[in-house]
Formats: C-alpha cells, structure tokens, sequence
C-alpha cells in the first residue's frame, strides 16, 4: 500500500466524494429555504427532495468507489 | 467482490505483522465465507450472506405474517408495524406512481422490507451486510429494471418508445435529446444498484476505519465517540437508502406508466 502512485490517484478520485457533499447541501438548502418561505407546501414535496438528494449522492458514491479500485 | 475482500485481508495481516496502524482491515466485515464451518466457497457452499438474508426474510415473516395473522380490531404491537408500513407505502405508490400503480403494492412492499431489514440486521455487531454486496443490490436492481421494461411495452406497447421521443422539443434537437435520453434509461440500473451498495460500503468500512483508530490510546476517546455518532448516522443512511431505492423504483414505474412527455 505505501509508496504507491496509485494512491495519489485514489486520493484524487475521493475528491469528487467532497464535490458530492458540496451538492447535498445544495439540495438541503435550498429546499430548506423553500419550505420556510412556504411552510404548508414544504410536506408534499419532502419525497421530491429525497429524490434530490438521492440523485446528488449518487456521484458521490461514484467517485468513491473508483477511489476503491485504484 | 470476494477476490478483493481476500485482497484486503491480507493487506491487513501484513499491516498487522508490522505492528502499526491498523491491525484489520476495514473490508474484512465484508468477505463471504461458509457460515458453519471453514473452507472454500463453493455454488451451494451455505455462506454468512444466504444466512443474514434468510435471517432477514425470516424477520420479515415473523412481524408481517404471524404478527399480523390475528387480524385483530385493535392491533397489537407487530400488526401496528405491519398496518402503518402498509399504509406508508400505499400513500408513496399513489403520490409518486399513480393509482394504476397500486397492482404493483406486493412487489415494491417486498423490495423496501427486504433491503430496510437486511440493511438493518448488517447494524448489528459482528453481522454480515447482505446489502454492501453490489451481486445483491444489482440483482435487485436488474429485477426492477426489467419489470418496468416489460410493463411499459405491454401496457403501451410501441408507444413506449415515446419516452425516448421527446415530443414538446424543437424537432432539430429530438434525435440528440432521443440519445441523451435512451443512455440515462440503460445507466438507471447502474446507479439504482451502486447508490444503494456504495452507500452501505462507505458506511460500514468508515466504522471499521474509526474502530482502528479507537485502539490508538491518544484518541481513543474521540474515536468511541465518533463511532457512537456515525451509528446513528447508518441507522438513518439504512432506512433513507431504502427509502430512496422504493421511491425511485415507484418513479420509474410511473414513466412505464405514463411514458409521454
């Protein structure tokens, strides 16, 4: 495991894992900020936001498990 | 999957010889070996992974099938589970799917109980998470995949290419919007599976990774207590994983539904 160039590339594919959070907490907030101004509207749409987020993630993930194959 | 697990394993024993860092390592918890006894693996080899989801299913039948089977006017504890599970998933199908999709209540109750419930089992110490397997996660995935597949062209038959087909766009740009969107319908079995895999993997293997570090004497506080936290964490990841796997299987079955635009 040390030594190896190859971590210095899964190192660098984890990038995208930090990218995906960034992507989450896009996601979160912004429905946040929707669900405040609109407070009666915010429950009907809690599905939709997890569809958001689901969406986000999956990049995430993705990258993720390219930083696993190395 | 297994040959990497092996991989891993010795990484580990090798790390643990020297004496430093980690003395296992964190993708040991995921390596399928026969359940009662040592040796290969064979096809019909009864491993931890036909015995944790066995477990789960037998769960499952203890609270929905003999919990429930009194049908009792005031529900008991396990037939409360079983009305209040029912009931959320027929709402979810008829918000997100349609009521035309409600035919298909038996099927995506299956899918959620089953990956909640192994999801849920693989939590417990020294268990085994049938669910991080991607040979599990696409299985189930592959299922979903083609049961959309076939219900919308026996519902629509070839109407169902209209999904491809996007209608309400300038015609220049259908064929490119055709494309773009023929490669997103192949890639949804690809990221149904590995959003749910990869979830479990990540979650199960950061535990690991914070329970190496809690044999460390200067931060062993610190990491007990970020293990504490990042349970309670992939008990919620559990339950929203499973979640999101029903939903996003209820949306593509409203597409097999509804395939225009």
């Amino acid at each position: 495991m040390e030594g190896d160039i190859s971590s210095i590339g899964a190192g660098l594919a984890a990038i995208g894992c930090g990218l995906a959070a960034l992507g989450v907490g896009n996601v979160a907030a912004n429905f946040l900020s929707g669900a405040l101004r609109n407070p009666s509207a915010a429950a009907s749409q809690v599905t939709n936001f997890f569809i958001g987020i689901a969406f986000a993630e999956a990049l995430g993930i993705f990258a993720f498990l390219v930083a696993l194959m190395q | 999957m297994a040959g990497e697990a092996q991989h891993g394993k010795d990484a580990g024993h090798a790390a643990a010889e020297h004496g430093e860092g980690l003395v296992f390592h964190p993708f040991d918890q995921f390596i399928v070996k026969p359940m009662f006894h040592d040796g290969p693996v064979g096809l019909f080899t009864f491993t931890n992974a036909a015995f944790w989801m066995l477990l789960a299913v037998a769960v499952i039948f203890c609270v929905m099938v003999l919990g429930s089977s009194k049908r009792a006017v005031i529900p008991g504890r396990a037939q409360s589970i079983g009305e209040l599970l029912y009931g959320f998933l027929h709402k979810m199908i008829s918000d997100v799917a349609g009521k035309e999709a409600l035919p298909f209540l038996p099927y995506i109750m299956t899918l959620f109980l089953f990956i909640v419930t192994a999801n849920l089992l693989g939590l417990l110490p020294l268990s085994y998470t049938s669910t991080s397997h991607f040979a599990v996660t696409v299985t189930l995935a592959l299922a979903v995949f083609i049961t959309i597949t076939v219900v919308g062209f026996v519902k629509h038959g070839t109407k169902f290419l209209g999904l491809f087909w996007v209608s309400s766009a300038p015609l220049p740009l259908r064929p490119v919007l055709a494309a773009v969107e023929v490669i997103s319908y192949f890639i949804r079995p690809v990221s149904h599976s590995i959003r749910l895999g990869g979830n479990i993997l990540a979650g199960h293997a950061v535990i690991k990774v914070f329970a190496a570090f809690a044999s460390i004497t200067l931060i062993s506080p610190v990491a007990i207590l970020g293990i504490t936290a990042l349970y309670g964490l992939e008990v919620l990841v559990a339950v929203v994983q499973a979640y999101v796997f029903t939903i996003l299987t209820c949306v593509y079955l409203k597409d097999a539904m509804h395939p225009s635009h």
